[in-house]
């Protein structure tokens, strides 16, 4: 009983390292296609095009410039699209070498690695970067959004760097199989939460730019970020696909920890301050799904809802864990 | 038994103003717009529990808070702030929520029972007006375009009508509707579980220290603290006794625990605790009327008094951990040292020790901290006391802490300097009198607990999934289509958001075609 095997650790924290790179350079690649890629409106002419004959169009645009800032740069539309298909496979790679990171954290210390809360944020953000991988494959989003999903997955895992804990077995009231029943189903639910955030933040970026657009305003940012972002209709099916998934596994995730909260403290449920949020999370994700089935006044306060959502899953991460005490402290620092 | 529906009330005739009223009223309460912000209201109310103590996660701490707080504290608990949970505005936020719950799914459940009992509707009179449409010659009939769909697993209805069309309607999708009603039927079946649980279910905590002298039995004086059910009394509870026999402690070479593990003698109904179990912090004992949990551990530094007179008392009180390293404090008191001569208790001369245990305690001074959890080097810091404790004064106080009133008042005082003990050593006092560590105990706190409801609150729960994964994938849709001889025509409508319709209703039409 606890062993630590040092190689495999260290090997885990090189890997973590290097995810954070990987992903960082990949976020560098969804930038300049994000900035300097084939316009979506070119893009839906060449579907369009592209049913009859040779696209030329297409061909023209390709190798010249968005605007006149790329050209300054050098950056041609080819390149800058390229660049994108770099930082998805870097994404890929990257992810592989995340779950890596995990793996070996489990096998050095023989148990499931989510055992504290440096290692609960690298498998969110894990979750996370697969569901976009998955999301992007699936021909759901462009993939110019991995922008954003990178962002929020090296800002988490950022933050999770402030967080390290050791490699180290659980304590007694962790260790039990509903660790592998309940925790996996939080850290799932809330990956996926955690890339449908960033479509519905996108989503009212998108509206507010067709309100000002079509009253001839003058774009801020972050508003300009919309005219490069896919329709407000298709944001908001993403948002909705992935939450309905994620929410029954969120369900499920506290009702296993009710299951777990009555063989280790005696009761299925007593407000302790990581239930209390699990419970206002649950709630507000379930007025998201309500609020969506209200007519369009329910619509348009959708998103805020599911930011009002994340915000309360940050909350139950970081507030919880590191301000106030309570049963769930499992943090490690 | 009619068929027919009774005729409604005629609506001209006017019905008092408060009967609309409440009718208004009622109709507000039970839409979706009020069932959300009542949702949110829950969800704000919630909060102030997680960041104020709670009287039901911990007393200690919602006490402490009023002695920091001696202004603001007595107002918010007036506020019900320290008992969020049982506040009556955070009933009153569910209780409406619930009301709005029942509002909406009782005529909800008609329909839907009424949508089940019917047969899909007949095909609208121009199907090139639905959303999704084609129209083709083709000799199959309506016989094989029912089988295309029945094989789809539509619910599928063929009418024959007077101007020679067929029509064959099919729908599919109803456990759509099915899944909606059992999650939110289910979540009033957590209420009720939670409420069975409050009502009947009881709990009490006990130190619980080992061998056959320290053995406990069902009942609320041996409970340290506990809590009943309003319904149910001191008497109602089931007859258990309990021994421990053993309890080890495993950690880490940095001093995390890995595994706390009691060995444990129980009997239910009335007889002597001879089963044995083995508990841990995640396996409680199961027994029929109540479970039995592990949820503390602590020391039990056993010290040997002997007065000058030559009198020897032995103190055998629990010392409670303080920390993670199991700095414990606690006090040996010896209410009969220095009896008179008659054998009277002499109050100005009983003796108390209030101390700190430390289970590896440091070489040399200061002994202010333990080096590791586990009993390596245990030593204990002892404090004298010599006066009167209190105990026959008839007012309540902890065995686990000196009474403070006392040594106030002045009627407890300090005998001399503290002294540091390891186990086996002695001390000789000032009056000729000795103390002695003569051993090392150890003990666990356990819960033991029974909560009725909880079966209810299970299942509860497991319809709450099990119906919200139809209520969100299942998708409601109907398709028909219409036979006039040679030509048919076909329609489709998706009932609910449905973005893969079209292409279902593409492949429905080809493999109609087909046939």
């Amino acid at each position: 009983m606890g062993d630590v095997n040092a190689t495999y650790a260290s090997l885990s924290d090189k890997l973590f390292i290097a995810t954070i790179v990987l992903y960082a350079v990949a976020m560098l690649g969804y930038a300049l296609e994000y900035a300097f890629g084939r316009r979506a409106v070119k893009a839906e002419a060449k579907v369009l095009a592209g049913a009859g004959g040779p696209d030329v169009t297409e061909e023209e645009t390709a190798g010249g410039h968005v605007n006149e800032r790329a050209e300054r740069l050098g950056i041609t539309m080819n390149q800058a699209n390229r660049a994108g298909q770099v930082a998805l496979v870097l994404t890929w790679i990257g992810a592989v070498l995340h779950a890596a990171c995990l793996v070996l954290r489990a096998v050095s210390v023989g148990r499931v690695p989510w055992g504290n809360m440096y290692e609960f944020i690298i498998a969110v953000v894990l979750v996370g970067v697969c569901t976009w991988l998955y999301v992007v494959t699936a021909g759901h989003a462009a993939r110019r959004i991995g922008l954003f999903v990178t962002l929020v997955a090296i800002l988490l895992l950022g933050t999770a760097t402030r967080l390290y804990t050791e490699a180290q077995p659980l304590v007694p009231a962790l260790n039990s199989y509903w660790i592998a029943i309940h925790v996996t189903a939080a850290v799932i639910a809330s990956g996926i939460f955690m890339v449908g955030f960033v479509p519905a933040a996108l989503q009212l970026i998108r509206r507010r730019y067709d309100t000002v657009t079509a009253k001839g305003g003058r774009l801020r940012f972050p508003i300009t970020l919309g005219a490069r972002l896919p329709e407000v209709a298709n944001l908001e099916r993403l948002v909705f696909k992935l939450h309905v998934f994620a929410f029954p596994l969120w369900t499920f995730g506290v009702i296993a920890g009710a299951v777990w909260a009555e063989r280790a403290w005696g009761r299925y449920w007593g407000w302790d301050p990581k239930e209390v949020w699990s419970f206002i999370a649950w709630v507000v994700y379930a007025g998201y799904l309500h609020a969506r089935a209200t007519g369009p006044g329910g619509r348009r306060l959708a998103p805020w809802i599911v930011i009002l959502g994340w915000l309360t899953m940050i909350v139950n991460l970081f507030g919880i864990n590191l301000v106030v005490t309570g049963l769930h402290s499992y943090a490690g620092v | 038994m009619t068929v027919d529906a009774p005729p409604r009330p005629a609506k001209g005739k006017k019905s008092p103003r408060a009967v609309s009223l409440a009718r208004k009223w009622w109709g507000q309460l039970t839409s979706m717009r009020t069932a959300l912000i009542l949702l949110f209201a829950l969800a704000v109310a919630a909060v102030p529990g997680s960041i104020l103590p709670q009287r039901s996660v911990n007393v200690e701490n919602v006490g402490k808070y009023f002695t920091d707080h001696p202004q603001a504290a007595p107002i918010m608990d007036r506020l019900w702030l320290f008992d969020v949970y049982s506040a009556p505005w955070f009933a009153a936020i569910y209780g409406l929520l619930f009301v709005s719950l029942v509002g909406c799914l009782i005529p909800r459940l008609r329909e839907h029972v009424d949508a089940i009992r019917r047969r899909p509707p007949d095909a609208p009179a121009r199907l090139s007006l639905m959303p999704q449409h084609d129209e083709w010659e083709s000799g199959a009939g309506a016989a094989k375009l029912a089988g295309v769909l029945k094989a789809r697993r539509f619910r599928v209805e063929t009418r024959e009508h007077a101007d020679g069309s067929v029509t064959v309607s099919g729908e599919k999708g109803y456990l759509r509707e099915t899944g909606n009603l059992i999650f939110h039927f289910a979540l009033l079946g957590l209420l009720v579980g939670v409420a069975v649980g409050a009502l009947y279910g009881w709990h009490g905590n006990r130190i619980l220290g080992a061998g056959a002298d320290a053995a406990f039995c069902n009942n609320l004086q041996q409970y340290d603290d506990y809590g009943l059910g309003p319904n149910i009394s001191a008497a109602d509870l089931p007859k258990f006794c309990v021994q421990l026999d053993g309890f080890k402690a495993e950690y880490l070479d940095n001093g995390q625990p890995v595994t706390y593990a009691a060995d444990v003698l129980y009997g239910e109904g009335g007889e002597a605790p001879t089963e044995k179990f083995h508990l841990e912090v995640n396996e409680p004992l199961r027994m029929g009327a109540a479970n039995l949990y592990l949820l503390g551990q602590g020391y039990t530094p056993v010290l040997t008094y002997t007065d000058a007179q030559g009198n020897t008392q032995v103190s055998r009180t629990p010392f409670l951990p303080m920390n993670a390293s199991m700095l414990s404090e606690g006090v040996a008191t010896f209410p009969d040292a220095n009896l008179s001569a008659t054998g009277q208790r002499d109050r100005t001369r009983q003796m108390a020790f209030e101390g700190m245990f430390l289970p590896t305690a440091p070489e040399q001074a200061p002994y202010t901290t333990s080096l590791f959890p586990d009993s390596r080097n245990p030593g204990v810091m002892l404090f004298p006391y010599v006066g009167d404790l209190g105990l026959d004064n008839g007012k309540p106080g902890s065995v686990y802490a000196l009474d403070r009133r006392q040594v106030a008042t002045g009627q407890l005082k300090p005998m001399q300097v503290g002294f540091f003990l390891k186990q086996g050593e002695s001390k000789t006092l000032e009056d000729g009198s000795t103390v002695t560590f003569t051993g090392l105990e150890r003990w666990i706190t356990v819960q033991a607990r029974s909560d009725p409801g909880e079966p209810v609150v299970l299942w509860s729960a497991i319809a709450v999934l099990a119906g919200l994964l139809p209520s969100l994938t299942v998708k409601r849709r109907r398709v028909w289509f219409r036979v006039r001889g040679d030509n048919v025509t076909a329609g489709g409508l998706a009932r609910t958001e449905n973005p893969g319709f079209a292409t279902e209703f593409g492949d429905i039409v080809a493999s109609a075609k087909e046939t």
